[in-house]
């Protein structure tokens, strides 16, 4: 009895660490544009939505190839990106910070409403069905493992890119000192521009990814759009290293919660162990003294 | 002095509005209206002083479900109830607020926090599905057919009377909102919103004075979340808690103007307006259209317009006037 039990919560455990490299690939993007743009996309996850519903229409309506839509897709969320930062952002960049808070939250309720308005309140998706791998008695679908691997893959080269590129360089630089940047010659606002281009692409990946797993509807964002914001906050906001241990951590609250109790306790779990963090360390766990 | 008549000929013609034999409908409107403005009121409380709370939807949902709960299972009138709801909404303003003010979580991240708070009260009312109804909701068991039930059960089907409920809960709530205005409060909390450590160097507490608003904010916005319960008689973890409505709250108080006293008013029926106008031009199909022009138009606002409707209206009359 007792083995079986092990077996089970080991599986849920390493099915927390696959939720966590999903979760950690979320929020590199969104803190990545905070480090550098310091505007919070509360519309992130309906960003997200937006290139999921891309890629299905194209694949199953338009008939595309796979591969082709999930480029597709990429391609959108770097133009949703961009224009986000052009037309919502860049007006309110000087305002107060709960202003820019509020004006991309009213995108989120634009985008959910464009959905169901588009594509109706229906659950959509791809019929891609792939085969779960065993792993002694432990299962795992491949679509998780899949979605593991390309987050990690994903977070690396984002990673590389910062350390290693001219760009990433000016972005990191941006990110802590905007004030000496334009004297150095950088000019910031392309720098915003790319960094939001760059986070578009970060969406697009992510919406392939999600769209191979979970079905479509116009509530999608809200079921993991709160959980992304808390991880990086819990990371502390613009630490990217931070907000991947925040990600494994928060996984694995859903992932056993959801074992001993049911999804939404581990939820519960997690939000009241962020807030009682939170009251510890209010710039986040992994925050520079301020 | 003139503003004041102005606004007490109002009351007093909106107070005779139901002897003019109005129908269901209309009367239904004109009551969400009332309620809705009211709990918009009770948010602006803290977020015209910089305190923008997404939490009140847990403040909505504590109300909400503590009266519908303990009426079907424990068979308790929301005379009793309520108040008990509106302690436990105090108790969780206290145990999240007095921290965040104590450790200094201001601006985006005590938005954040509360933000949790409202989703954490949302997922506890899916997870407790047994009590609850998970996310189909609730709707109050119907009392005894005794013709005094309607009393002690709050569950009365007459417009009329919810019309007056709905009209004393928002005077109150104006009346609230201009008490605080006009106070010691009001001055001390400003500096804060200003500029904290200023404000605690010249002797203000700062955490005393913020918990102070955030009760008074919370227990007022619970009572409405009761009121709300009571009169639709069916509540679901959307509808009463949750993000969604913890931003709806912003935003209409947002597009209103949160810094007059009748901004959140106008937020509320202008959102209502837009809602019920859409619904009845488009037909039920056009689920989401509602939310989509509302969703443009609050990106305007904040863009163009940060003051909110009648904020701007006020600012513009007031710069016209000379001195």
């Amino acid at each position: 009895m007792s083995k079986i039990f092990d077996i089970f919560f080991l599986e849920a455990a390493l099915n927390g660490v696959l939720l966590g490299g999903l979760l950690a690939l979320l929020s590199v993007g969104l803190n990545l544009v905070f480090g550098v743009v310091e505007v919070i996309w509360v519309c992130y996850a309906e960003l997200i939505m937006v290139v999921m519903y891309c890629i299905w229409w194209l694949y199953v309506v338009a008939l595309w190839p796979l591969p082709a839509a999930f480029a597709a897709g990429i391609a959108v969320g770097m133009v949703l990106g961009i224009v986000l930062h052009q037309f919502i952002i860049k007006p309110v960049l000087n305002a107060e910070p709960i202003n820019q808070l509020l004006v991309t939250g009213g995108v989120l309720f634009f985008l959910q409403a464009l959905a169901s308005v588009v594509f109706g309140i229906d659950y959509r998706n791809l019929g891609v069905r792939m085969p779960s791998l065993s792993l002694g008695e432990m299962q795992f679908s491949s679509a998780r493992l899949l979605t593991f691997g390309v987050a990690v893959a994903a977070i690396i080269g984002t990673w590389v890119f910062l350390q290693r590129s001219y760009l990433g360089t000016a972005i990191r630089a941006i990110g802590q000192d905007r004030s000496v940047m334009p004297l150095l010659g950088v000019d910031p606002s392309r720098i915003y521009v790319f960094t939001s281009a760059l986070g578009g692409v970060l969406v697009g990946l992510a919406g392939c990814l999600l769209v191979l797993q979970y079905d479509v509807h116009p509530a999608i964002g809200l079921s993991f759009g709160p959980l992304i914001f808390l991880i990086c906050v819990l990371g502390g906001l613009g630490n990217l290293l931070g907000g991947l241990a925040a990600s494994f951590l928060f996984a694995q609250f859903i992932s056993l919660g959801g074992f001993f109790l049911q999804v939404e306790w581990g939820q519960v779990m997690a939000f009241v162990f962020f807030i009682l963090v939170m009251f510890w360390r209010p710039r986040g766990l992994f925050a520079k003294n301020s | 002095m003139n503003r004041q008549m102005l606004f007490a000929a109002v009351v007093a013609m909106l107070a005779l509005a139901p002897l003019l034999g109005l129908g269901a409908y209309p009367m239904h409107l004109v009551i969400t209206a009332l309620l809705w403005s009211f709990i918009y009121t009770c948010w602006s409380l803290m977020g015209r002083l910089g305190l923008v709370s997404f939490g009140h939807g847990a403040f909505i949902g504590v109300g909400a479900y503590t009266v519908v709960l303990a009426w079907n299972f424990l068979g308790w009138s929301p005379w009793l109830s309520a108040p008990i709801a509106v302690l436990l909404a105090l108790a969780l303003a206290a145990l999240v607020g007095w921290p965040c003010f104590r450790f200094g979580i201001i601006g985006h991240y005590f938005a954040i926090v509360t933000l949790a708070l409202s989703e954490v009260v949302r997922l506890l009312i899916i997870a407790l599905r047994d009590w609850t109804g998970g996310t189909l909701g609730i709707t109050p068991k119907p009392p005894p057919a005794d013709p005094s039930a309607a009393w002690w059960s709050l569950q009365i089907a007459d417009k009329q009377v919810w019309f007056y409920v709905a009209l004393v809960a928002w005077l109150i709530g104006l009346a609230v909102w201009r008490w605080l205005d006009r106070s010691m409060q009001r001055s001390a909390l400003d500096a804060i919103s200003e500029d904290e450590e200023a404000a605690a160097s010249i002797g203000i507490d700062v955490t005393r004075r913020k918990l102070a608003v955030t009760l008074l904010s919370a227990g007022l916005t619970c009572m409405g979340g009761v009121l709300y319960a009571l009169y639709q008689r069916y509540i679901n973890p959307e509808t009463v808690a949750g993000l969604t409505l913890s931003l709806q709250i912003v935003f209409g108080v947002i597009a209103g103007g949160m810094s007059v006293m009748l901004g959140p008013t106008v937020g509320s029926v202008l959102l209502l307006a837009m809602s019920e106008g859409l619904r009845l031009a488009l037909g039920n199909d056009a689920i989401g259209i509602d939310r989509f022009v509302y969703g443009a138009l609050l990106v305007v606002f904040i863009i163009y317009m940060p003051r909110g409707i009648l904020g701007q209206a006020l600012h513009k009359l007031r710069r016209k006037k000379p001195g």
